[in-house]
């Protein structure tokens, strides 16, 4: 009962810069999230268009690369080139949303029937309108899925990106390591996952409503 | 009228699938593709749509190159149902079936009502259908949208790759008899692809024969029947088809005329002829000039309706004539559609009977038993 006393003050002790590092920790994912999705969709999509197969296993061979740096070493390598803050958080985050995103788009437009894709050229549509009305609403499950997943990833990642000073969750859980304060620790991995189930929960909410379309 | 002149097609591979292609595909009529699997038909239909690209030699549609002509638009123009129909699983049936009206921008209500159509056109109800998805219906029902996707924006062309062949004997059938019913309707200039030989003899007027990529023969199913270019031909076709169709041949017409007709004279009165046809119990007669050769047909109703006049204003041309040394075949393509009597004329325009259609079906309907038996 103390201690629950004691976090309910915590809390109103702390609840401006608690909300402050939430929103930070937010923008940073979301930042991630929809520059990812913006480059790597078209890309996956050009992949799987293009005739070399060379180019496209030289592109999922970068994209694997970056995922197999450790997080906090790929953080590290940014700090040289970008310093610290919230760009290099970004740009680093953004390397490893890279894979993730790029596999899923990817398998969604192989799985597509090749017959489908045939009768949809034979009755007059143009690549573009193709793509965008036949290839992708039918890859739009795997692609989907590969949003939700990465962006649940974003949002952990992200608490990492405190250590390079982008700010966000992982700055109070970092505090509460320094302090030894459990209250800090758990609010910021707490809130962490809040966001993560939320963003989750919108999603799953836009993929029902594009599939209606 | 679509025509390959010397078409030749080497795919990237340096395969040659086809070699100097020359064929004709007839202006609404249904032109069947044939020939055993590999044989270029599949290749022959998209060369039409620019699918695929001809290596050389010319295709023309309606007298126009079609490699000077704009594929999207070629291809809109062309209705096309692939070998595995490829419904698009994401849209409603009333979607895939407007897919090309949209395309072309037709307004929303044009496009309902057309699509609403299309779906009573082959027995679907659009209540029932319209809102559903193509994993939602059965394998036939797809077939059936396949084929009315293709219909939608009024193609004067339509290309059909194997459009029924996952199916079961007797949807297969049903297919293809609401295929000949609906080409009654629409008459579309179709190009059918199919390896099924039955299939071809029942709803072709043009069959081209493929083999190895070349067009080992072509015309009309008769033709080839009665006259196979060579073996291939011949065993392509199958000796018991072969047979069935040598029978056809066989039947003589003389057992197929009723001699025993009533006739009468072109400058009676009308009292005299309608009291002889009631004595007969029949509903027409012959009308014969004095050297007796064919000069019309007399109904009763007609005679019944004048009963005071010469019987020269009631005299009716038949719809069909046909001569003593007809062959049976011909004048099977000549009498779909006619209900009147079918006076018999001798080389000499003499008249020497009326053709008793019954017994001909009759017999007819014993041969085609037969065929279904043995086939
Ligand atoms: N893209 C391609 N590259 C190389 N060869 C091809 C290609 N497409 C088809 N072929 C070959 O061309 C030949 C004709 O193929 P096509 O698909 O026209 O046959 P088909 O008559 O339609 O056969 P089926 O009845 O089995 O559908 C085949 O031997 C096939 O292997
Ligand atoms: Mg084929």
């Amino acid at each position: 009962m103390e201690l629950l006393q004691d976090y309910i003050a915590f809390w109103a002790d702390k609840y401006a810069s608690i909300f402050d590092y939430m929103l930070e920790h937010v923008l940073i994912s979301l930042t991630v999230a929809i520059i990812s999705i913006v480059f790597t969709i078209p890309l996956a999509v050009w992949m799987t268009k293009m005739k070399s197969t060379k180019l496209r296993s030289f592109i999922f061979n970068i994209a694997n690369i970056f995922q197999t740096i450790p997080t906090i070493a790929l953080l590290a390598i940014m700090i040289p080139i970008f310093g610290i803050g919230f760009t290099p958080a970004i740009v680093a985050l953004f390397l490893y949303a890279l894979l993730p995103l790029l596999r899923n788009t990817y398998s969604g437009m192989e799985s597509i029937d090749q017959e489908v894709v045939e009768a949809a050229k034979g009755m007059g549509f143009t690549s573009f309108q193709r793509i965008v009305k036949i290839e992708l609403p039918i890859a739009l499950p795997y692609i989907m899925s590969g949003i939700r997943v990465t962006s649940v990833y974003i949002i952990s990642w992200t608490t990492l990106a405190a250590l390079i000073g982008a700010g966000g969750l992982g700055d109070l859980v970092l505090a509460g390591i320094g302090y030894n304060d459990t209250f800090m620790i758990f609010t910021g991995a707490f809130l962490a996952i809040i966001i993560a189930l939320i963003l989750d929960f919108v999603l799953a909410t836009v993929e029902n409503k594009l599939i209606k379309l | 009228m679509i025509e390959l002149k010397n078409v030749n097609k080497i795919y990237n591979d340096g395969f040659q699938a086809l070699t100097k292609v020359n064929v004709e595909f007839q202006e609404g009529k249904i032109n069947v593709l044939i020939g055993p699997s590999g044989c270029g038909k599949t290749t022959t239909m998209k060369l039409l749509n620019r699918l695929v690209d001809y290596t050389d030699g010319e295709v023309y549609f309606n007298g126009k190159k079609i490699k000077e002509m704009n594929p999207i638009e070629l291809r809109r123009q062309m209705g096309f149902v692939i070998q595995n129909i490829g419904l698009f699983p994401h849209m409603t049936i009333f979607n895939n079936v407007a897919t090309v009206p949209k395309l072309l921008k037709w307004d929303k209500d044009r496009i309902k009502k057309r699509v609403i159509e299309l779906l009573e056109m082959v027995n679907l109800d659009p209540n029932t259908y319209m809102n559903r998805y193509p994993s939602e219906l059965s394998g036939g029902q797809q077939q059936r949208i396949g084929v009315i996707r293709a219909l939608a924006a009024e193609p004067s062309t339509i290309l059909m790759d194997e459009p029924f062949s996952a199916l079961d004997p007797i949807s297969r059938e049903q297919l293809q008899d609401e295929l000949l019913r609906l080409q009654t309707e629409i008459n579309k200039t179709i190009i059918f692809v199919t390896h099924d030989m039955d299939e071809a003899l029942k709803i072709a007027d043009n069959i081209v024969l493929m083999k190895d990529g070349k067009v080992v023969q072509q015309g009309s199913p008769d033709s080839l029947l009665s006259n196979p270019a060579n073996d291939f031909v011949k065993e392509f076709i199958g000796e018991k088809r072969l047979n069935s169709n040598n029978q056809l041949n066989d039947l003589s017409l003389a057992n197929y005329i009723n001699k025993d007709i009533l006739l009468v004279q072109s400058d009676i009165r009308i009292e005299k002829a309608t009291s002889s046809l009631i004595e007969r119990k029949v509903s027409s007669a012959v009308v014969i000039n004095e050297d007796e050769t064919y000069n019309g047909i007399v109904s009763l109703y007609d005679a019944i309706e004048n009963n005071s006049s010469e019987i020269n204003s009631i005299i009716k041309k038949a719809s069909l004539i046909i001569y003593e040394n007809d062959k049976v075949s011909t004048v099977l393509e000549k009498i779909e559609g006619i209900h009147d009597i079918v006076p018999v004329l001798s080389k000499e325009d003499i008249v020497v009977g009326l053709l008793s259609v019954d017994k001909l079906f009759a017999t007819l309907h014993h041969l085609t038993e037969y065929k279904r038996g043995e086939i």
